[in-house]
């Protein structure tokens, strides 16, 4: 049987912030692959570089240092433009305080993704409906942000991440602001919707309850990969 | 991404009406004040405007503007009349005499002799008798807001009767009678106006050897006006304005040796500064609070030109709506002025400098905004 192909592959990622009076090493020799059809958790303590390294495979920050491949593509070597444009077409983005454009519906907050690749308006809300019915939002296509729970914003922005088909959905903190059962079923969804041969998820997270759900944990202190836990594996909380 | 970045501006209903006041007062100011003072400016020359045949205006070289009478020599009249090129050549006396009023107070009027025979610079519009009842003995024709107000017969309560036709005043000790009254355009001093003859302005004028205040020149069919004002000047000695010269003039005088275009400069600059302290801060603000969004919807795909363009529509935007409602209300207020005193004039060039004035502030409100977002790392996204 042929292993899976690699999503992501960073060899010895450095990333350091120059805070002005000091540097601070965020991300210091990571070294991290991720299958596709993989879910994979990165879990650690506050400051660890979790959301760096995140932010890294996702390409909206450069390594200082080492090599990160997504799907095959050298991100740092991209021009800015066809950076854009692969982020635009591969990558999904779920986030700990949802980030829904307050001012649009539930329906046009998912058909965004869409309308940034191109696609008409009125075609991109349709296939937004499709999508927030997948999610168990029919009901609630019109109604803005603020008036869904904090459970009903999650699943939006699950279905924004997921209309335009990418390959690499990350996720930051998904259910930290939500209570164990709306996390859990957010989680379900995450796993049953989002995930399959051809997508990789990488969930940044605290929430122990929800470490059942990854293929692999991997444990990051001090800017490193400390380790790396393999499926049914429950990691120290 | 249209849709989305209008939404986002009106999504914040109590931003968006904040950014649309401020550039709906900025655009207010910036167009009602200078249409007061470009009708207060009109005003300077309306008397040359309401005369309006004459081609040429001939008068003594020192004259600055249309009040400024420096007199001439009646002998001036027949030079001019003179000199190849002039169909006709008219002489007008213009002066401040006084009139006294039934009460014994006495009102400063502008007294216009006009020409006994032709009758040439009289006012624009009779309103009651004819202008050819200035031929009836001690006659005077009196322009409607002079008539209603400051010559009107004062009564025991404050009111005024308003003068009719066959009333008397004095006119320097001289007896007027009422025979016409007539509708002028205001003047910069607002002083009743009070048309004669020219043999009987002299009259009422006091006895002074120069008396000629203008010689009105019509040209000949055909004949340059710019030449044949050099002419006059080159064999009379004597200033020759064609009447939009002499407008101008006079329109230059008062803008340069009165305060009125400081103060209604600084009006303008102050409204300039605070609309654009609102708007500008208001829309930065609003970018502001929005960056989380601009920045979500960076890491997701969208350019630095796609998010720029949003932020230009969205000041393209409430800066045409500020203007519009700025400029609406400009116009809302000088039609509910057009009888009263207030010197108003709108013409089309003055929506075009308000209009310049808004686009100034939103291109700086945007241009704020467009640097923060440009500038904008995605990675914001991720922080908490």
């Amino acid at each position: 049987m042929n292993p899976s192909p690699l999503a992501v592959r960073c060899q010895n990622v450095v990333k350091i912030y120059d805070t002005g009076d000091q540097k601070v090493t965020a991300l210091n020799g990571v070294n991290l692959e991720i299958a596709m059809g993989e879910l994979m958790m990165l879990v650690g303590p506050s400051g660890c570089g979790k959301t760096t390294l995140i932010s890294v495979i996702a390409g909206i920050l450069d390594q200082d240092d080492g090599y990160c491949e997504v799907f095959g593509e050298d991100l740092l070597s991209m021009s800015n433009q066809r950076k854009l444009n692969f982020r635009a077409r591969n990558i999904g983005f779920v986030f700990q305080a949802f980030n829904l454009l307050p001012a649009l519906t539930a329906a046009e907050n998912v058909s965004v993704p869409l309308i940034i690749n191109g696609m008409k308006r009125s075609d991109a809300e349709r296939k937004a409906v499709a999508v927030l019915e997948q999610v168990g939002l029919g009901a609630r296509v019109t109604a803005l942000p603020s008036e869904l729970s904090g459970g009903q914003q999650q699943r939006v922005a699950i279905a924004r991440a997921l209309i335009h088909s990418p390959r690499l959905i990350v996720c930051d903190e998904p259910t930290s602001s939500l209570d164990h059962e709306t996390g859990h079923n957010v989680m379900t969804l995450l796993k049953e919707v989002a995930l399959h041969k051809d997508r990789a998820l990488v969930i940044v997270t605290h929430d122990a309850r929800i470490f059942d759900f990854a293929d692999r944990i991997a444990e990051m202190d001090d800017g490193h990969i400390v380790g790396v836990k393999g499926a049914g594996l429950k990691a120290k909380g | 991404m249209n849709h989305i970045a209008i939404k986002m501006l009106m999504g914040d209903r109590g931003k968006y009406l904040g950014i649309v006041m401020g550039l709906t007062f900025a655009s207010l100011i910036m167009t009602q004040q200078p249409a007061i003072f470009l009708g207060l400016m009109s005003r300077s020359y309306s008397f040359i405007s309401d005369v309006g045949l004459p081609d040429i205006w001939v008068m003594d070289e020192k004259v600055q503007f249309v009040d400024d009478i420096k007199p001439l020599q009646d002998t001036e009249l027949y030079r001019v009349r003179g000199i190849s090129g002039v169909e006709w050549a008219m002489p007008m006396y213009k002066g401040l005499l006084k009139a006294r009023l039934a009460d014994g107070t006495f009102q400063t009027c502008n007294v216009v002799g006009l020409d006994d025979a032709t009758l040439i610079g009289g006012p624009p519009v009779m309103l009651e008798g004819s202008i050819e009842d200035l031929r009836r003995s001690d006659g005077i024709i009196v322009d409607i807001d002079g008539a209603r107000d400051k010559l009107g017969k004062p009564t025991p309560g404050g009111e005024r009767i308003p003068l009719k036709i066959g009333d008397s005043v004095e006119l320097n000790d001289h007896r007027a009678i009422v025979v016409g009254i007539a509708k002028v355009t205001r003047t910069f001093q607002s002083q009743p106006v009070v048309y004669t003859t020219y043999s009987r302005a002299k009259n009422y004028a006091p006895k002074e050897r120069k008396l000629l205040s203008f010689v009105l020149v019509k040209a000949k069919q055909g004949q340059d006006l710019a030449e044949l004002t050099r002419r006059i000047r080159a064999t009379t000695g004597l200033a020759a304005y064609t009447g939009e010269a002499f407008k101008t003039l006079t329109y230059e005088y008062f803008m340069h040796n009165t305060g009125i275009p400081i103060n209604f400069g600084i009006s303008v600059l102050l409204g300039f500064i605070v609309g654009a302290a609102i708007a500008g801060q208001t829309f930065y603000n609003s970018t502001l609070e929005n960056l989380r969004q601009f920045g979500v919807l960076k890491a997701m795909g969208t350019s630095n030109w796609v998010l720029l363009r949003m932020i230009l529509l969205q000041a393209v935007l409430v800066g045409t709506i500020g203007y519009g409602l700025g400029v609406g209300l400009t116009a809302l207020f000088g039609y509910s002025m057009r009888n009263s005193i207030l010197a108003f004039k709108f013409p089309w060039q003055l929506l075009m400098f308000s209009g310049a004035g808004v686009s100034l502030i939103c291109i700086f409100a945007a241009l704020l905004s467009i640097i923060k977002v440009i500038r904008l790392e995605p990675a914001i996204v991720f922080k908490g």
